[in-house]
């Protein structure tokens, strides 16, 4: 069952990342980014990441992409825009070398070996356990990253307001 | 019967593949934008991975605080980037990145 889930959420995954990167018009390629960030959610939850999950589908296909669809719509791209389909040396130089760079992680990666599943505490992944650990233990990452949201609202005001 | 850990990560090196492709080969900004989102996703992937799956010790939720603070820079980086494209397309008209090269000479 296990199993099962883990492959039909892989390949729907990579199937929505495969989407984004061939999509002509940027809109589909959000959409299926949407999708692949749904099942990388699922991939998540097997991994006994409850909250990740969550923040996954609120954050990320919530928050992060309603952005990316609004921009996408602000700049209204038509097919002028994105011009006609090219196909040049770069392109496949550059696809042949993370095929390679891809093919030699693989081989290091499928050789990890299988580790027993270990057991794992009743709270592993819940809120309470990763917000102890936050709270407690990264409370000073936790403080500078909330410095670096702050920073990041104003420059992108800053940047895209052109004139204030 | 549990996925071994080897899966997780082959399937998280696999969408950093994609991801790197779509990031070198694609032209338009907002593409090469959101393969890098999923090349961010495919490193939290593997760190949910590693934190259930450690190769030594017992699982430990450090992975996925990890994972947080992952999601916070990317959600920094995502408004910061759409503002510079916003930024960009309003004087150059266009979202190409070869249409880019100021810098070059």
């Amino acid at each position: 069952m296990e199993s099962l889930l883990f492959w039909t959420f892989a390949v729907i995954t990579l199937a929505g990342g495969v989407g984004v990167v061939v999509a002509r018009n940027p809109v589909n390629g959000a959409m299926s980014l949407v999708g692949s960030f749904f099942a990388l959610a699922g991939l998540f939850l097997l991994l006994d990441a409850q909250l990740i999950a969550v923040l996954q589908i609120l954050v990320y296909a919530g928050a992060i992409m309603v952005l990316f669809l609004f921009v996408i719509m602000l700049l209204n791209l038509g097919p002028r825009d994105l011009g006609p389909p090219r196909f040049g040396v770069g392109k496949v130089v550059g696809v042949l070398a993370v095929g390679a760079t891809v093919a030699s992680l693989l081989k290091v990666v499928l050789h990890v070996g299988r580790t027993p599943s270990p057991p794992i505490g009743a709270g592993f992944g819940t809120v309470a356990s990763v917000g102890r650990l936050i709270y407690q233990q990264y409370t000073l990452p936790f403080e500078v990253v909330s410095l670096l949201l702050l920073t990041a609202i104003v420059a992108a005001v800053v940047v895209a307001k052109g004139r204030i | 019967m549990a996925v071994p850990l080897n899966h997780y990560l082959a399937v998280a090196t696999l969408l950093f593949g994609i991801g790197l492709c779509g990031a070198l080969v694609r032209r338009n900004s907002l593409t090469v934008f959101m393969s890098i989102e999923l090349m961010l996703n495919a490193a939290n992937l593997t760190f949910l991975a590693f934190a259930r799956y450690p190769l030594r010790g017992p699982p430990a939720v450090n992975g996925q605080a990890v994972a947080f603070f992952v999601m916070a820079v990317a959600a920094a980086e995502a408004a910061v980037g759409l503002a510079i494209i916003i930024a960009v397309f309003r004087v150059r008209g266009s979202v190409n990145i070869d249409d880019l090269r100021s810098l070059r000479n």
